[in-house]
């Protein structure tokens, strides 16, 4: 399976540019075509939007439209799936999601999978919840490359997502992904930079799967997108990764079948399984909401 | 038989303002190449040299990110600067070659002062201040350079600045890094070690620094600040091992400048109000 992620870094709100430079990068794909083509979370837009996503966001099937047509343009003569995050907008209700969808060279479309962001973080620095409305399906959803699942930037922050679509069949897990980049008291890299690949690499060898995390990259409003693309085998090792601050083409091409050696070597999915009934069973004995209230107290 | 004993260290309050450099620079740069050339189309930079080590590191920082040709130092002294503030300042233009002016500001500035007698050092340093950004302003417009600020997060969080003057130009490089991690950022860059070393001073006064002005180390400052901001309160970052009347101090100047780390508070009359309903991001 030949996989590229193409880091972009858009130009913030512009974007008939941003699909300009999609279809250059297209282009640059012809010559190997790949089978997955990644782009990150708001890939064509840019992050930190504010009430400017009411301007942007679109439906699912215009957003694939744009897709399929800048594939056609490029020149393209193969098919290729494609995984992107956008901004939706779903008959007024506006989301935070990626979609999943075939691209055909004459530009036509099929929608496969659209996932709405779970975890919206609204702290700090990020105000999600504000603008947009929360995700409520994980699903892990056939492609011609086994099941994958899509978790978009802090869906992924939280482990009982990878946990939840490993068990639910996943063998490929797409995170686009806009990380603001932050922490410099570490040697050599940002924290959160270093705080991506350890959790990524993590859930590879917890789950025997492989990863394609698609990160934005850019300055956006002083904040630097991290960037960071980068493909992750079932053991756990990094394949190859992008830089964090400039667009780039992130190139692997990855034999599925690794992951059953994988797991025949680690087999925590497996135990998982075998376990997951007990553990679901103590957690409907428990009372989590009201020992969320004890601990706030 | 006796076990060894494997003991954690005590915290350190200083950990969170240490800093990689490399990183940083690394990361400042291409802040800086984005939001100029990327973002707005601008290929040059003028700045305030004022000899000290916070505009040293933005004079190196964009030397770095945009050549030094297109970097436009301004040195801006008043009639009491201290002369060997300006000679800093060559310094730093002398070893990255950028290009300089030197434009004093004392007939400018005591033109207005002249019908003020008894002014207080205190308003005629704001008078200084602001005078240098109509001068930066001025010259970006003659230049077609962005101004670049030079203010850091220690004196912004301390409210040690003029407001509407240090804070005014639109792109600031450092003004996220603690004092104590300019300075490490400086000996990274090669910042001539004189102007490293040297207390830090706004030069409005002889023998003024800046750390007798606020009653305390721009290390502990820093580091008190640091745990403040991560919501630690006064008696845990005391438990850290910093001095209570310290953590008094830095706290007492945080909360009463928050506004200078905001724009002027306007009335809102509408649901369209500006940055309060109708909220654009800056590179909209």
């Amino acid at each position: 399976m030949k996989i590229a992620i193409v880091q972009t870094k858009p130009r913030k709100g512009d974007r008939d540019a941003n699909v300009r430079d999609l279809i250059d990068a297209f282009k640059q794909l012809h010559e190997d075509p790949p089978d997955l083509v990644a782009l990150p979370e708001a890939a064509l837009t840019g992050y930190f939007l504010e009430g400017g996503v009411y301007e942007l966001a679109e439906s699912s099937a215009a957003f694939a439209r744009r897709l399929g047509t800048a594939w056609h343009a490029s020149g393209a003569h193969k098919p290729v799936d494609i995984v992107s995050g956008f901004f939706e907008n779903d008959e007024g209700t506006y989301y935070n999601s990626a979609v999943y969808a075939k691209l055909d060279p004459s530009g036509s479309t099929q929608i496969v999978h659209v996932h709405r962001k779970l975890f919206l973080p609204t702290y700090g620095v990020f105000d999600e919840e504000r603008f947009h409305s929360r995700g409520k399906r994980l699903e892990a959803f056939p492609t011609a490359f086994g099941r994958a699942a899509i978790m978009i930037c802090e869906d992924a922050w939280h482990g009982i997502v990878p946990t939840i679509a490993a068990v639910k069949g996943a063998r490929l897990f797409l995170i686009p992904s806009a990380s603001p980049g932050r922490g410099i008291q570490k040697q050599g890299e940002l924290e959160s930079i270093g705080r991506w690949r350890s959790l990524l690499q993590n859930y590879a060898s917890e789950h025997g799967v492989f990863i394609v995390y698609a990160g934005l990259a850019g300055f956006e409003g002083g904040k630097g997108m991290t960037g960071s693309s980068q493909v992750i085998g079932p053991r756990g090792e990094v394949i190859v990764a992008a830089g964090p601050l400039d667009a780039c083409i992130v190139r692997a091409d990855i034999d599925l079948s690794e992951i059953d050696v994988a797991r025949a070597g680690l087999p925590l999915l497996g135990d998982l399984h075998a376990v997951l009934p007990d553990l679901l069973a103590e957690l409907e004995a428990t009372n989590v909401v009201e020992i969320a209230s004890e601990l706030r107290r | 038989m006796t076990l060894p004993v494997i003991q954690a260290p005590a915290i350190d309050p200083y950990a969170s303002v240490k800093s990689d450099p490399e990183v940083t620079a690394r990361w400042l740069e291409a802040f800086l190449a984005d939001e100029l050339v990327r973002r707005r189309g601008i290929k040059k930079a003028v700045l305030g040299l004022s000899g000290g080590v916070d505009s040293a590191c933005v004079a190196y920082l964009c030397a770095r990110a945009l050549g030094p040709e297109n970097v436009y130092a301004i040195r801006m002294p008043y009639k009491s600067s201290s002369p060997s503030s300006l000679n800093d300042a060559k310094l730093v233009i002398d070893a990255l070659g950028i290009n300089e002016r030197t434009i004093e500001i004392t007939a400018a500035v005591d033109g207005y002062l002249q019908f003020e007698p008894g002014v207080d050092a205190r308003r005629a340093g704001n008078v200084m201040a602001r005078v240098r950004m109509v001068v930066l302003f001025d010259q970006s417009a003659k230049l077609s350079a962005l101004p670049i600020g030079t203010g850091n997060k220690t004196e912004r969080m301390m409210g040690y600045f003029t407001w509407h003057a240090d804070d005014t130009p639109p792109v600031n490089p450092i003004g996220d890094l603690f004092k104590t991690q300019v300075w490490d950022l400086a000996r990274y860059l090669g910042v001539p070690l004189p102007i490293v070393d040297k207390a830090p001073s706004a030069d409005l006064e002889a023998d003024q620094t800046d750390e007798s002005d606020l009653g305390i180390t721009y290390l502990k400052a820093d580091a008190i600040l640091a745990a403040m901001l991560q919501g630690f309160d006064e008696q845990q970052i005391v438990r850290m091992g910093l001095a209570p009347e310290e953590v008094r101090i830095v706290r007492k100047r945080v909360d009463s400048t928050h506004w200078k780390r905001h724009l002027p508070t306007t009335a809102m009359l509408s649901n369209t109000a500006i940055n309060e309903f109708y909220l654009r991001p800056v590179d909209y």
